[in-house]
């Protein structure tokens, strides 16, 4: 017969309130190691559904997420003529915020060129976009629908498609348009700016009056068409012949002196140490803080269960009962309430993550983790209501009732 | 057979000027079969001869065998005494001392499994031990929700599980009423007779111990005949 059990059912509304305590307790730890995973997940999302193993971003930056980046958009073409390239795309990447009722929803620009890499991996509803302007693909976690209209900057976009789980590093749900759309939404002005900007142009150079007229108006026309220009990107991504080759392609488009080269693994890299390092260390220290609560809180409950019956334990020493049997019974009683308190959590945790705002990823490895540290949280706290239990003389079980 | 001796035990409580000498030079032999009393008030030492007995109460000197096992000599002799209470002793308890989480069988089938036993064999043999001493009927209950008197019967009932050669009394009817406590003292009689255990029963209460085979009286830590 099994004494832990049969003690339990004595005890056992208060049993079952530790264990759903317990177990509110580990579902913010599995949650906590979802969010990190999410995280995780979200951070590398784009670079991981990117098809390119190469990123060229400007010189002396870690673009284009980690730091801003801005290249012109033609240097794809040399890129691309890069012996093992197959093909190389400018993207760019913007976050906007965009009103919605009373609320505001922020956005993760997505622009890409049609036909080339860094455009939605795949489509739910709707299609891709297909027109150079106007129309965009949004994720699905963004609540727009096909067919919505999303006012930005100066146009008005239409929702043809929707995709799913591509969000920005920072976990906001992303949007793809057409590179054109987004270097007009990123760089173009208003025609307030562009008027301005002419007349500051035109002005600083009718003051070089040493400078030939012929010349001076060329110039002036240059430096405005220059100031206007918004054919830049953020990155030129590129996919390889041979994903191997990526080191030597990298080391060939340095040599210009004008580029920085990432590889994926790099670009990803970066993104982890910019984004997850501190949340990293943040969220570990809450998941320790509560594991060591819920330690203790087992730890109390079994030794107040241990106090309960210290004349019943006088009693099975006095008749024989081994310290094995004592200890047994203790220590099942413990493991059976952070095994109930795991299987509370995760039950809990598993209808409910999909509901929390931040991406939140299940890992059947975290978890199985997490079950051995509870596991070995519940022997540790076992240990004190088990030394109480062995020091109990048998024979205060002689004394009177 | 001789299956209790006592030899020259003498056990003293605190050092110095506080030492209380609570048994002095106590000789004892109790045969299979036989029913003694210990009677005395309360402090006389009574209660520390049982527990040095029972091995759970270190003497200061002496001897102690037990079924011809010498389980103390001026020391305890490494024996696993709790084994040694596990197959050869019962005890029965003024306050019963029934596990309170289970029910009546699973209080009997517990010494038995303790012992090793298994519990398809532990509970029909329980069973016919709450049958022995007409309690069966209770079998489902929990202690608390049967009488003073059947938590007795149960109690002892659990002190013969394991055949002890040696059943150990304490007080078994202070919380009894009268009536009660003569029938639970008949039953021990019967028990002595039938199970051919040696019975020492522990009892302030001289009304108790008729028809005993001996009755040791104790005063002061010292046993008279």
């Amino acid at each position: 017969m099994n004494l832990a059990i049969r003690d339990i059912r004595r005890h056992k509304t208060r049993f079952l309130l530790t264990c759903i305590g317990l177990g509110l307790l580990l579902t913010v730890v599995m949650a906590m190691s979802g969010i990190y995973r999410g995280l995780i997940g979200d951070a590398t999302r784009v670079v991981e559904a990117t098809p390119a193993q190469i990123w060229v971003v400007q010189k002396d930056t870690r673009g284009p997420f980690a730091e801003s980046s801005r290249l012109p958009e033609d240097i794809e073409h040399s890129i691309a003529a890069v012996e093992g390239v197959r093909r190389a795309s400018p993207v760019s990447f913007q976050y906007v915020q965009i009103p919605r009722g009373d609320k505001a929803i922020r956005l993760f620009l997505i622009g890409y060129k049609l036909g080339g890499i860094g455009g939605p991996p795949v489509i739910v509803a709707g299609r891709t976009i297909t027109k150079k302007h106007y129309e965009m693909v949004a994720d699905r976690k963004s609540g727009y629908a096909v067919g919505d209209t999303i006012h930005l900057g100066l146009e008005n976009y239409t929702v043809v498609g929707l995709t799913q789980g591509m969000t920005s590093p920072a976990g906001d749900p992303a949007a793809f348009v057409s590179l054109a759309d987004a270097q007009i939404i990123q760089f173009q002005l208003d025609n307030d700016a562009i008027r301005n900007n002419r007349e500051r142009v035109v002005s600083t150079y009718a003051q070089l009056a040493s400078m030939n007229p012929f010349m001076r108006d060329k110039a002036t026309t240059k430096a405005l068409a220059a100031a206007e220009n918004p054919h830049f990107a953020n990155a030129i991504v590129a996919e390889l012949e041979d994903p191997s080759m990526g080191p030597e392609v990298a080391n060939y488009v340095r040599r210009w002196n004008h580029y920085q080269v990432f590889s994926s693994e790099q670009e990803r890299e970066l993104l982890l140490k910019g984004f997850i390092e501190k949340s990293q260390k943040q969220l570990w220290l809450f998941r320790t803080i509560l594991v060591i609560v819920s330690g203790v809180i087992i730890a109390l409950i079994i030794y107040t269960l241990t106090m309960d019956k210290l004349r019943e334990i006088a009693t099975l020493k006095i008749i024989g009962a081994a310290d094995r049997t004592i200890i047994n019974m203790i220590l099942q009683q413990s493991l059976l309430m952070g095994l109930i308190g795991f299987a509370v959590g995760y039950a809990l945790i598993k209808k409910t993550y999909t509901l929390y705002p931040r991406t939140t990823i299940l890992q059947p490895l975290d978890m199985m983790v997490l079950l051995g540290i509870v596991v070995v949280i519940c022997v540790l706290a076992s240990v004190l209501g088990i030394w109480r239990a062995l020091k109990v003389d048998p024979g205060t079980a002689l004394s009177g009732g | 057979m001789e299956v209790v001796r006592v030899e020259n035990l003498t056990k003293i409580y605190g050092r110095g000027d506080a030492q209380t000498l609570a048994l002095i030079d106590a000789n004892l032999s109790v045969e299979s079969g036989e029913l003694i009393a210990l009677l005395g008030p309360s402090g006389s030492g009574k209660t520390t001869l049982l527990t040095s007995i029972c091995c759970i109460n270190e003497p200061t000197r002496g001897r102690i065998e037990l079924d011809g096992v010498c389980v103390f000599d001026e020391g305890w002799t490494g024996m696993d005494v709790r084994a040694v209470r596990r197959q050869k002793m019962g005890v029965i308890f003024q306050a019963y001392n029934l596990i309170p989480f289970l029910t009546v069988l699973e209080n009997v089938a517990l010494m038995l499994t303790l012992n090793g036993i298994g519990q398809d064999e532990a509970q029909p043999r329980a069973l016919e031990l709450l049958e022995y001493l007409e309690i069966a009927h209770r079998w489902h209950h929990y202690p608390s929700e049967i009488s003073g008197g059947e938590q007795q019967r149960v109690a002892i009932a659990r002190a013969l599980a394991n055949n002890p050669k040696v059943l150990l009394a304490d007080e078994p009817t202070a919380a009894l009423d009268t009536e009660r406590g003569k029938i639970v003292m008949s039953l021990l009689r019967r028990l002595s007779r039938e199970k051919n255990a040696a019975v020492i029963v522990v009892t302030h209460d001289v009304r108790m111990v008729e028809g005993f085979d001996r009755v040791y009286h104790i005063a002061d830590g010292r046993i008279q005949n």
